[in-house]
């Protein structure tokens, strides 16, 4: 028997009861589709990610004040004012694969301009903060170590602020109040969108953190310190000697906790990346459960079916039809049933997360390979729920079932 | 001449719970090629299961089934459909044609199964041929509900001559048509009879069996008579004869 000829009579048989055979796919559809929406929906939130981790710059080692867990009580990672500017100096100084640091001060504002005002964060940094984060300067530029050094009234601002300062577009060269002192504008940044943490990275102010600590918020702590290793190699290493150095320069004895944190970007990437892990392992799950249930719509259609066709499958072993012949026909249905299920969900789960992406303004991207999963499982979802429908179509006796009624 | 079927001590029984039923007992029986039979009996008499083993839809308990010289008592199941599909042409009481499938597309059936592939072309030439030779070619595209019940009987007779079987097997083949259009099909079975087509037909009709040439007849699944059929009726004739009747009594005009 030609496979032409047994695909011709499988969608016949399928034609012949539109709705029920609709409705039999409507099972894979809703499912295939789902995951394929999720799969898309959670594959643009990773790339979106990935992107921001690296917007943070290369090579980066982030070092915050504070630690996760001190003496067994959880701390934040801010304001524990346990690094100092000197510790920053000394990371430069003596650790070889480190290249840069920029010691690093946060704190929130209201800020003026003109007749406008507006509240933002400041940011002290040393000059190397933009090289290192690799953010370059749509106009103006980054002021100097001789900034740093005599506490310099300069500033750069980010494109949220500047929008919202300078509504007129020229920026460079203006004033603009901190805390009522007066800094020069120097340079515009180039957007930078979002942070891991969902921030908006372009609602700033940069200015040396020197004028930042004796200029506007006092003391002498840091918040954090950015180091720039020299090569994706040298991260670990220069990770380990950044703590050993600063468990030395703390006199932190062997048995105690670190009074701080050193994070490289691979290891940040890895932790968006075990969450989105779970995200998928999650998914396969879903994948699983609702093919399942698809599948059993099929084999109870099947089962139907095979029951309803009795007599016919009697007149086909009454002119020479083989039980193989009868239990591919049966299997051949259940596949396309499946198959076309399947494709349909593959459309409909695209073009939900592009909806979903339209209308929530989030990214999605569907996976090539997700297709062609999809595509294998759902034949392979008729070809096993399908089997047992077949398998009993084609033992029957062609005597009984001309019988039938 | 040289034998179709030779039945020689075929036993049959089944087992239905704690008894055993005979259904046919030692029966031999030989019907050589362009022959014409009608197997009668009353119901429980064997005759439908004297139908399934020649149709090699069953196999006999003992004894030894030659279908045109090969053993076929000892087959399996897809053997056995492979000798229905080549070598037995079925015509069913219940017509038993597939709905919403085209005459045509019915008749084509059998040839679905030939194991040498044959191209499409040649399975509709052939198809049309077997319809033209039952007389119904012109409603080769019409479906079995747009059919009278002798229509279809000939889409059936007309399926099962397509693949040039050595005999035709009719179950009934009158038993849900009325009294004209029943001769009108026997005389279908006479001109295929007379060109050549061995026959063989199951029926409890003692008329119809009298359009046949020879009369099996079957009690508690013995053969009790066979004989050669005296008066044999003409399909032609009696046709003509109910014609008149009708014209007599004004039925037709």
């Amino acid at each position: 028997m030609k496979i032409f000829a047994i695909l011709r009579v499988a969608a016949r048989a399928l034609r012949r009861n539109k709705l029920r055979t609709i409705l039999t796919m409507l099972g894979m559809i809703i499912g295939v589709g789902a995951v394929i929406a999720t799969v898309s929906l959670g594959n643009g939130a990773k790339a979106q990610v990935e992107a921001q981790i690296a917007s943070l710059g290369q090579n980066v080692i982030l070092i915050f004040s504070g630690s996760f867990t001190r003496g067994g009580v959880r701390s934040g990672w801010n304001n524990a004012g346990t690094l100092s500017v000197d510790d920053a100096l000394a990371i430069e100084r003596e650790i070889p694969d480190v290249t840069v640091v920029s010691p690093e001060i946060r704190s929130g504002t209201q800020i003026a301009a003109g007749n406008q005002n507006w509240s933002t964060t400041i940011l002290g940094e040393g000059q190397d903060y933009l090289d290192i984060r690799q953010w370059p300067l749509a106009e103006g530029s980054m002021f100097t170590a001789l900034d740093v050094r005599r506490e310099g009234k300069v500033a750069v601002v980010g494109k949220t602020v500047a929008d919202q300062l300078y509504p007129d577009g020229n920026v460079v060269g203006q004033v603009l109040r901190i805390k009522s002192v007066p800094f020069i504008v120097v340079g515009e940044l180039i957007p930078k969108g979002l942070s891991v943490m969902g921030s908006d990275q372009d609602d700033v102010v940069i200015v040396p953190y020197t004028s930042a600590m004796k200029r506007l918020f006092g003391g002498s702590n840091l918040r954090g310190i950015t180091a720039q290793a020299s090569s994706a190699k040298a991260l670990s290493t220069a990770q380990e000697e950044i703590t050993d150095l600063l468990r030395q320069r703390h006199r932190i004895t062997p048995g105690h906790d670190d009074d701080f944190t050193v994070r490289t970007q691979e290891e940040i990437a890895e932790a968006a990346n075990s969450a989105s892990q779970t995200m998928r392992l999650l998914l396969a799950g879903i994948a699983c459960v609702s093919l399942l249930v698809g599948g059993i719509g099929i084999m109870n259609i099947m089962l139907v079916s095979v029951t309803e066709r009795t007599r016919e499958i009697g007149i086909r072993m009454a002119v020479g039809a083989h039980g193989r012949d009868i239990l591919m026909q049966f299997l051949t249905e259940a596949v396309a049933l499946s198959v076309a299920g399947g494709i349909l969900g593959i459309g409909a789960g695209v073009g939900g997360a592009k909806f979903f992406a339209w209308l929530r303004q989030w990214p999605a991207l569907t996976p090539v390979d997700w297709i062609c999963y999809a595509f294998l499982m759902s034949a392979m979802v008729g070809i096993f729920f399908g089997f047992y429908p077949a398998w009993k179509a084609s033992q029957l006796d062609p005597i009984d079932a001309l019988r039938y009624e | 001449m040289s034998s179709i079927i030779q039945l020689q001590h075929i036993d049959k029984t089944y087992h239905t719970g704690e008894v055993d039923v005979h259904a046919v007992r030692d029966v031999s029986l030989r019907i050589d090629k362009g022959e014409f039979v009608a197997i009668m009996g009353a119901s429980g008499s064997g005759k439908s299961t004297m139908m399934n083993i020649l149709g090699c839809l069953d196999r006999p308990t003992k004894g030894q089934y030659l279908l045109g010289g090969v053993d076929v008592s000892g087959l399996d199941r897809d053997e056995l459909a492979t000798i229905r599909n080549q070598k037995i042409g079925f015509v069913f009481q219940g017509f038993n044609l597939l709905s919403r499938t085209s005459a045509r597309e019915n008749v084509e059936l059998p040839m679905m199964y030939i194991r040498k592939s044959t191209s499409s072309r040649e399975q509709h030439e052939r198809a049309m041929r077997a319809l033209e030779t039952v007389g119904i070619a012109q409603r080769a595209d019409h479906h079995p509900n747009q059919l009278s019940g002798g229509q279809q009987q000939r889409v059936a007779i007309a399926r099962a001559l397509v693949n040039e079987p050595a005999m035709l097997l009719a179950d009934e083949p009158t038993g849900n048509l009325d009294t004209q259009t029943s001769i009108e099909l026997m005389g279908v079975f006479q001109k295929l009879n007379d060109q050549g087509i061995t026959i063989v037909m199951v029926t409890h009709e003692l008329d119809i069996a009298s359009y046949t040439r020879r009369n099996v007849i079957m009690r508690d699944g013995k053969i009790v008579s066979d004989l050669p059929v005296g008066k044999r009726l003409l399909a032609t004739e009696e046709l003509n004869k109910l014609r008149q009747a009708h014209e007599a009594v004004q039925l037709v005009p």
